[in-house]
């Protein structure tokens, strides 16, 4: 035993070593690309350099981590120290959602956003206390297996691979489709053709060294994102308070940004904006209510005005953009519905006053009684979807799967608090960033003269309307806060622009997003290749497998799962944001129940698991499918949604339904089943105690 | 079958009971402090109403702990009890 703890420590100084001197590496290269950039470096080759140098040192470290050792390939050969366990939990757990994703969802929603913030971090505390340690110490190889083991048969683990896979794949497509757009957006190249770039990213990490490759990448990674999300955040507050650590002084931000919108709410201009948008809906709606004849007439006035302009002469431009006004024209009074309805709907959402960021569930509804409920409503819906982030972040095979990985069970306790601190990191950043990006445009942008707009709100314009766009409604030259139309994404893709820091910064926030949309990608394809095989191929359908067959098994799948995912993603789904926090809640329902009740509760049976997990999977899936548009349209519900909604819980938390009947059922069948055999007592008994004399199970298989 | 004398009961007494502990500590930073957000926003600490800075920061410098005194301690306690693996 001695050899082997100072084999651990030298492992240990010897990786820290290595990573020191990469992120050494790693500040010298933006050094000598910022010098570059100085010395007339395009834009593009930046961008080029960047995508191509990160791939490529991810795909060296892949390669120098090749194994077909089967420890090493599923469990990174049970040595990865605490501190780097976490580091790669780290990258592993922060997908492109919370990199890109996070901060501009908390200046839209201020508060309420904050439901992320504590869900994807609290639930690590369940991790920590409820599951790792005695996961390490029953110490297999995937979630399905602890399933198997402690439920007995394969149905129990036949469920779990079901859920494991259920949950993964919709994550991993989203993951594959974020490398598709930032891929696309730094260097130029087509959507699809980024989806397939970034794929080869994702296989040369995970391909050739399983588990071993995509933790030492991961931990690579991980240095990446964090320093790249961190300096701009760094800049943006010197730039507005004169101190380098936002996390500290953003209070007083938010201060400001609270009087601001105060003076916004009640700001002429701003009125006068908002007014016009309530005139546009209400004129729209009209419109809707008098179909055809609004069409047939609307279609007559657009084709009148185009002869009118010919008849008169008129510049050739003004003709144009009438002939143009005629072709846009809906084609039927049915696509004039729809599209007079939407127009109606998007108006309506600009007339109300700048929502207060710090106030909890706030309401702008005028009516006392209708905004008292709205706001119980908003209290309610916050709550239950902390519930469901926190027990399914607990609940997900491939953040569990990593503390399979450490040395001990100790170092696994360990490594719950490095994992969360490295987190804590990027989440705690995330609401000081929303804040200082928020007073930049309310005091800024909003205000200025059109013709004075900073060159990155015309860039970025171009490259999607949809992530920002500024109209002059009122035609006074001045920009107000209702004319500004901003997307969740460009709070962290434009800050280093809005800080002012060289476009350097700008691909170095563009890698960071790739390494997290990668690491993600990885840890949760080898998830479901090893679901499918080590738990069916393996341990169901042939027990009698070679090791090496089963890593060949196992790198075949992964290939395949990575193409089918790559595809699904590159015909870009609709509701891929959905399909995400789907995955949670149905993690939560699917799988807490059971491994928590296998550690605490003896009495725990095969059925009770069985029905806990059918019941709870069941359960969510269905209020989602009742609920959430475009699920109603895909299995042909009808009738008005709140026919379906209970409590008013929005379809993102239909987990809160699952668990606990998935806890019920699991209570019930478990009482009303016989009690497990003596040898499953055993097992539980051996998975409570990091260490038991005269213990005769064995499980660890190495 | 195993052998458990009344110390290992111990040992998982003493880990129930701490897991208990830190959970309500858990449970009231995070939900009981969550539906009160209204109520608390009206407390404001270095410019931010404390629901606001609980949400963001506080919550989540309360998690880090919790989980790091778990560690700590349940590794003393596997010394103590004599059930702590043979490395670190």
């Amino acid at each position: 035993m001695s050899t082997q703890v100072s084999s651990n420590k030298a492992f240990f100084n010897q990786l820290r070593k290595y990573y020191t001197w990469y992120t050494g590496g790693f500040v010298v290269f933006l050094v000598a690309l910022a010098i570059l950039e100085q010395l007339g470096l395009p834009r593009v080759w930046i961008g080029y350099v960047f995508l191509f140098a990160t791939i490529a040192l991810y795909a060296g470290i892949g390669i120098m981590s090749r194994t077909a050792d089967v420890a090493e390939y599923y469990v990174a050969g049970r040595r990865v120290p605490a501190l780097f366990n976490g580091m790669a939990t780290g990258a592993d757990w922060m997908s492109a959602a919370s990199f890109i994703g996070m901060a501009g969802g908390l200046y839209l929603q201020g508060f309420d956003g904050l439901a992320f913030i504590m869900g994807w971090t609290g639930g690590y505390c369940l991790v920590a206390f409820l599951l790792a340690p005695y996961l390490r110490k029953f110490g297999q190889f995937t979630i399905p297996d602890f399933l198997g083991a402690r439920y007995g048969g394969h149905i129990a683990r036949f469920i779990g691979i079901l859920a494991a896979i259920l949950c993964s794949f919709t994550y991993v497509v989203a993951q594959i489709y974020g490398v598709g757009i930032i891929t696309a957006r730094f260097t130029g190249v087509e959507f699809q053709v980024g989806v397939f770039l970034g794929l080869a990213g994702i296989l040369v990490c995970s391909f050739l060294g399983g588990m071993r490759a995509v933790t030492w990448t991961q931990v690579a990674q991980y240095i990446i994102l964090i320093i790249a999300y961190l300096i701009p955040v760094v800049w943006l507050s010197i730039k507005h308070t004169n101190f380098p650590v936002p996390q500290l002084i953003y209070g007083t931000v938010l201060e400001k940004v609270t009087a601001r919108e105060k003076q916004l709410t009640s700001d002429p201009k701003e009125l006068e904006v908002r007014k016009i948008f309530a005139d546009r809906a209400a004129d729209a709606r009209r419109q809707v209510a008098e179909l055809p004849k609004s069409w047939e007439d609307g279609k007559a006035a657009a084709a009148k005005k185009v002869d009118d302009l010919k008849a008169a002469n008129a510049p050739v431009a003004e003709i144009g953009a009438a002939q143009k006004a005629l072709e846009a024209f809906p084609k039927s009074a049915d696509d004039a519905k729809k599209a007079w309805t939407a127009a109606a709907a998007a108006a309506a959402g600009r007339t109300g006053p700048p929502m207060p960021h710090a106030t909890p569930f706030p309401s702008g509804n005028p009516d006392p009684a209708k905004n008292a409920a709205e706001r119980e409503n908003k209290r309610l819906n916050f709550i239950a979807l902390v519930v469901c982030l926190m027990v399914g972040t607990a609940a997900l095979p491939h953040i569990l799967m990593r503390y399979y990985t450490t040395p001990s069970v100790q170092q696994a306790r360990t490594s719950v608090t490095w994992s969360l601190f490295f987190i804590f990191l990027l989440y705690f950043t995330a609401p000081a960033l929303a804040v200082l990006v928020k007073f930049d445009i309310y005091t800024m942008v909003v205000g200025s003269n059109f013709a004075d707009l900073p060159a990155w709100v015309a860039a970025w314009n171009k490259i999607d309307p949809r992530l920002l766009t500024i109209t002059d409604i009122n035609k006074d030259g001045i920009v107000q806060l209702a004319e500004i139309v901003i997307g969740q994404d460009i709070v962290v893709l434009a800050t280093p622009e809005i800080a002012g820091l060289p476009y350097v910064i700008s691909g170095l926030v563009a890698a960071g997003g790739l390494a997290a949309a990668l690491s993600t990608a990885d840890g949760l394809l080898l998830t479901i290749a090893n679901a499918l095989s080590h738990d069916l191929y393996y341990k169901m359908i042939n027990p009698n497998a070679s090791t090496q067959k089963r890593v060949t098994i196992s790198k075949i799948l992964l290939l395949v799962v990575a193409l089918g995912a790559a595809t699904v993603a590159s015909k870009a789904p609709a509701d891929i944001l959905f399909l995400v926090s789907a995955a949670f809640s149905l993690a939560a329902a699917g799988f807490f129940v059971p491994l928590v009740a296998g550690v605490f509760w003896k009495r725990a049976t095969k059925w009770g698991a069985i029905t806990s997990m059918l019941g709870g999977v069941g359960v969510t899936f269905y209020y989602m499918a009742t609920t959430q548009p475009w699920l109603r349209s895909v299995f042909g519900v009808t009738g008005p949604i709140a026919d379906y909604m209970w409590f008013g819980i929005s379809p993102i938390s239909a987990g809160i339904f699952g668990l606990p009947l998935a806890a019920v059922l699991m209570v019930v069948v478990s009482m009303l089943s016989p009690a497990p055999d003596q040898k499953t007592q055993d097992f539980v008994e051996h998975v409570r105690y990091p260490n038991l004399e005269g213990d005769s199970v064995e499980t660890l298989a190495h | 079958m195993l052998k458990l004398t009344a110390r290992h009961r111990e040992y998982w007494q003493k880990n129930l009971n701490l897991t208990l502990v830190l959970l309500i500590i858990w449970f009231v930073v995070t939900f009981v402090m969550g539906w009160f957000a209204k109520e608390l926003a009206a407390i404001t600490i270095f410019g931010w109403p404390l629901s606001f800075y609980m949400g963001a920061q506080g919550s989540l410098i309360i998690y880090i702990l919790i989980i790091w005194y778990y560690a700590v301690h349940m590794g003393k306690l596997d010394q103590e009890y004599g059930v702590h693996e043979g490395e670190d």
